[in-house]
């Protein structure tokens, strides 16, 4: 391989002896894993950037997509403990620029029972076949290969998390992620396989002190095995000076249930994919969204349901309140494959455009092989109803109050579908804190 | 039901028949007296431009889009790769017997007359139209228009004929809804452009009855590239219908056309399509209407034929109050591509537009919607609606919705619906015991999911529509 300048713009920061630097932190890991990061940074760097006309990045500000003047390799920071919703998980794990931070004990009934909650820096010693059967193992189909290959390249430690097979979980556990210093890379990366008929709920906590430049590459592997419920509940909340990539790849089997949420408050640009597989009968993949968008933020949210076996059922609702001159795309794709018959699927877009200058781009996509399936898509934007804004306003209601009561009513209707009343609660008072009307 | 009987029977032999089998499948050798030959290149565009007398504006007018051809890339990255198997170099760019269209049907050569009449063309235009434009391959053979509107001053000609007659109105608004650049093949058609109608209306009157254009493509490798150019001044109000055929040969032929619509303050225009090229075609048609305050202009655009449509009609509402409508029936057989849909550009305040498309998928089909809807800053009160609804015949039928909506500011409304559904079994079930056979019901059933819109067309096009729908309905279940 010719070794790459410090100016390629394909490159950036993130140059061939950076990544042999990083792999050098990692030496001690299992050879297939040193292999596959050597596979992912050539991938890396033969991928080009993004271009203009690439359909999968219509709409983006492509020129906000620089990976130069970064810092690839984010030293250890002590921090503060960062700041987290408020409420009991049943244990926790937290990260700073890519290494392990703190965590709490797994209660001891459940380690038992075998439940594993853990780095992947344990994992790779003591589970490494499933990690190497899952860690990011899904195709990357959203247009952020290049992005996917950088982190699978630089990624630390992350998150493992295994649920037994017939293991129910009460109470969630909580991962945070933490990034701190000007310019860091962080690659956040959370890994959840919950085996046939077990019950667990995973929520990943985005952070970084508020006016710091930053880059963030992170994904998440969800498998949901027979059976199974896993509900996943994300918070991102990074610098609004951030660049952020989230991929996230959810493969759902046999009757079970995937419902994700994902909270977008933070960064300067901020791109998120998801991709749910409906992989066999009765899969059931339930995807939801709530951006804040406000200064001028750009939310990027890219999402593919694909309906890969009969029977099988997906439900994705993405709401958007747009503050100043925030900028959001939301593109969504269902795929129904040729023998899906029986799919029921549903997408829908709403956005709230609560300025003048704001921006809300929709690109709702429909591909459908298959014909005895019952697919709907819809996309709304508009503004807060004048009618209601009139209703409250003669009950003695403030404008301003008026309005935050409507937007949280907006937003209410996402939250209302999260089953554990605590998470609710917590959710709603971050939400509030966020919206300043 | 006696009229689905009789279909019924008659397709049940070839139960793919479509009109073009049953009606449009026929050519005859024509001796062209003016051929520029296979190929495209500055002498091809020379040659249309000699034979054509066209003023040294229009000259490097052509030679300018044949380079914004020629630099522009094939849209692969977004449409489908079906576009890489036009071939160029085969196609011939003009054919034509004459550049002067007849008046009388009488003074029209035998082959061409024949054609129309088996068309049906002399006879709609006796009953229902007001006026009559037939173009056959590169020109009109015949174009007239009824006395009565002449002499309310309307204008109703071949575009060729317009730029001599009519210069300064043509060169006013020729070229300035859709560029020369707007995509690919709106360069193509403005490089070798020929035929087409010319309309004006003038203000304040209303042609009580469609004015219709046929375009039917004779020859084998040919291309068809007409430009239409209509205006409605202020008040006025116009209705325009196009139909279009071809034989079935075994090699592909091209349909490229550019129609650009202009209604000036208050006026309306109806623009009615029913397409129904041979599956061969590759119709790649750019069509822009450009709203002026309180216009209307609504396109209805029917595609029943054809290998693979792109056209996405479009109105720009540039002026205050204006209104814009899409609506759209799209039929996809086996080896057909129906990519169609609208395009909505808002311009001005309080600005309304509506998108109703529906497409029907059968065997190996595939129909797509795709659709633009543009709400710019510092716009108040516009309002946008779109439904799309998609219905698959047969397990392997095929559709796709790729909407794009943009909206800034915080004074707008915007909403988009889109279902993908089969035909209920109950209803065929309850059809089929009242005697009905298993097609029969298929048809009606296909039928109530388009009559909605079907019902917006003449009554002339509607009947004809159904009529269709029945025959490509026969032997699609199963």
């Amino acid at each position: 391989m010719a070794s790459p300048t410090l100016t390629s713009p394909a490159l950036g920061s993130f140059t061939a002896e950076t990544f042999e630097r990083a792999l050098g932190a990692q030496a001690g890991a299992p050879a297939w894993w040193l292999e596959r990061k050597r596979a992912a940074y050539e991938r890396f760097a033969a991928l080009p950037m993004p271009q203009r006309t690439d359909e999968s990045w219509r709409f983006s500000s492509i020129a906000g997509v620089n990976l130069d003047s970064l810092e690839p390799l984010a030293p250890a920071a002590p921090t503060a403990r960062p700041h987290v919703p408020d409420f009991a998980p049943l244990t926790s794990l937290s990260f700073v620029n890519n290494r392990l931070h703190g965590r709490t004990a797994l209660p001891p009934e459940l380690a038992a029972k075998g439940v594993v909650v853990t780095t992947f820096s344990e994992a790779l010693t003591r589970h490494g076949d499933l990690l190497k059967a899952h860690f990011m193992a899904q195709p990357q189909r959203l247009g952020s290969e290049k992005f996917a290959a950088l982190h699978a390249a630089f990624v630390g430690d992350g998150a493992f998390i295994y649920i037994p097979r017939g293991v129910e979980l009460d109470g969630p556990i909580l991962v945070v992620h933490a990034a701190s210093g000007a310019g860091a890379s962080v690659f956040p990366h959370t890994l959840v396989v919950a085996e046939e008929n077990s019950k667990v709920t995973v929520i990943d906590f985005f952070t970084s002190p508020a006016n710091e430049p930053l880059f963030a590459c992170g994904a998440n592997d969800l498998y949901a095995g027979h059976g199974s419920k896993l509900t996943y509940a994300a918070v991102q909340n990074w610098s609004r000076k951030a660049l952020s990539f989230q991929l996230n790849s959810t493969v759902v089997r046999r009757d079970a249930r995937v419902q994700s949420l994902n909270i977008h408050l933070g960064g300067r640009q901020a791109r998120h994919e998801s991709l749910s597989q409906l992989q066999a009968p009765g899969a059931f993949s339930e995807m939801l969204a709530l951006t804040v968008a406000s200064d001028s933020q750009e939310f990027d949210q890219r999402t593919l349901q694909v309906h890969q076996a009969p029977n099988t059922k997906s439900d994705l609702l993405y709401k958007n309140a747009l503050l100043e001159t925030a900028k959001t795309i939301f593109s969504g794709l269902i795929i129904v494959d040729p023998d899906a018959q029986k799919t029921d699927a549903y997408q829908s877009n709403r956005n709230l455009v609560l300025s003048d200058g704001a921006e809300a781009n929709s690109l709702p996509g429909l591909e459908i092989q298959a014909n005895d399936v019952r697919c709907t898509h819809g996309a709304t934007t508009s503004r807060v109803d004048p009618e209601q804004m009139f209703y409250l306003q003669a009950r003695g209601i403030t404008p301003v109050y008026a309005r935050e009561l409507l937007v949280f009513g907006f937003f209410e209707e996402v939250l209302n579908r999260l089953e554990s009343e605590e998470l609710h609660a917590a959710l709603r008072t971050l939400l509030k804190s966020k919206l300043k009307l | 039901m006696s009229q689905i009987d009789t279909t019924a029977s008659a397709a049940a032999e070839n139960p793919f028949a479509g009109i073009d089998q049953s009606s449009g499948n026929f050519s005859y050798d024509v001796k062209y007296d003016f051929d520029a030959g296979s190929g495209l290149n500055e002498r091809t565009v020379d040659y249309i431009s000699t034979v054509k007398k066209d003023a040294p504006w229009i000259r490097e007018f052509r030679q300018n889009a044949l380079k914004a051809f020629l630099a522009k890339p094939m849209p692969t990255h977004w449409a489908t790769k079906d576009l890489e198997n036009i071939n160029f170099d085969k196609i011939r760019y003009y054919l034509s017997s004459g550049q002067k269209p007849k008046r009388t049907w009488d003074e029209v050569p035998d082959d061409i007359k024949h054609t129309f009449e088996r068309l049906g063309i002399p006879e709609q235009e006796r009953k229902f139209l007001a006026g009559v434009e037939a173009q056959f391959d590169s020109e009109a053979a015949y174009s007239n228009i009824k006395d009565v509107v002449s002499k309310q001053g309307v204008i109703f000609m071949n575009s060729g004929e317009a730029l001599k007659e009519h210069p300064d109105l043509f060169r006013k608004w020729f070229g300035k809804v859709i560029p020369t650049g707007d995509n690919k093949f709106s360069a193509l058609n403005s490089a070798v452009f020929s035929g087409g109608s010319f309309i004006y209306v003038p203000p304040g009157v209303k042609v009580s009855h469609p004015l219709q254009a046929y375009f039917r493509i004779n020859a084998e490798n040919f291309g068809q590239f007409e430009r239409t150019l209509i205006i409605a001044d202020e008040g006025a109000e116009v209705t325009y219908m196009e139909g279009c055929t071809a034989p079935k040969f075994s090699t592909s032929t091209l349909h490229s056309a550019v129609v650009e619509l202009v209604a000036l303050k208050g006026a309306k225009i109806q623009y009615i399509t029913v397409q129904n090229w041979a599956n061969n075609v590759f119709n790649l048609v750019t069509k822009r209407g450009l709203a002026h305050e309180e216009a209307e202009i609504k396109w209805i655009d029917c595609n029943i034929g054809s290998r693979l449509t792109m056209k996405y009609p479009g109105v720009v509402l540039k002026g205050r109050k204006s209104r814009g409508e899409v609506i759209s029936i799209a039929l996809a057989n086996d080896g057909q591509h129906q990519d169609t849909g609208a395009k909505m550009v808002h311009g001005a305040d309080e600005t309304t537009s509506n998108i109703v498309a529906k497409s029907i998928s059968v065997g190996q089909g595939r129909s797509t919607y795709r659709g633009l809807v543009h709400i710019p800053r510092h716009l108040k009160g516009c309002k946008s609606n779109t439904e799309c609804d998609a219905l698959l015949i047969n397990t392997n039928s095929r559709t796709d919705t790729y909407p794009s909506i943009t909206v800034r500011g915080s004074e707008n409304s915007v909403q988009h619906e889109a279902s993908v559904s089969k035909v209920s079994e109950e209803q065929i079930l309850y059809m089929r015991q009242r005697g009905l056979t298993e097609g029969q019901a298929m048809s009606l059933s296909v039928n109530g999911f388009v009559n909605d819109l079907a019902s917006q067309f003449p009554m002339e096009y509607s009947v004809e529509l159904k009529r269709l729908i029945d025959l490509e309905m026969e032997g699609s279940v199963g």
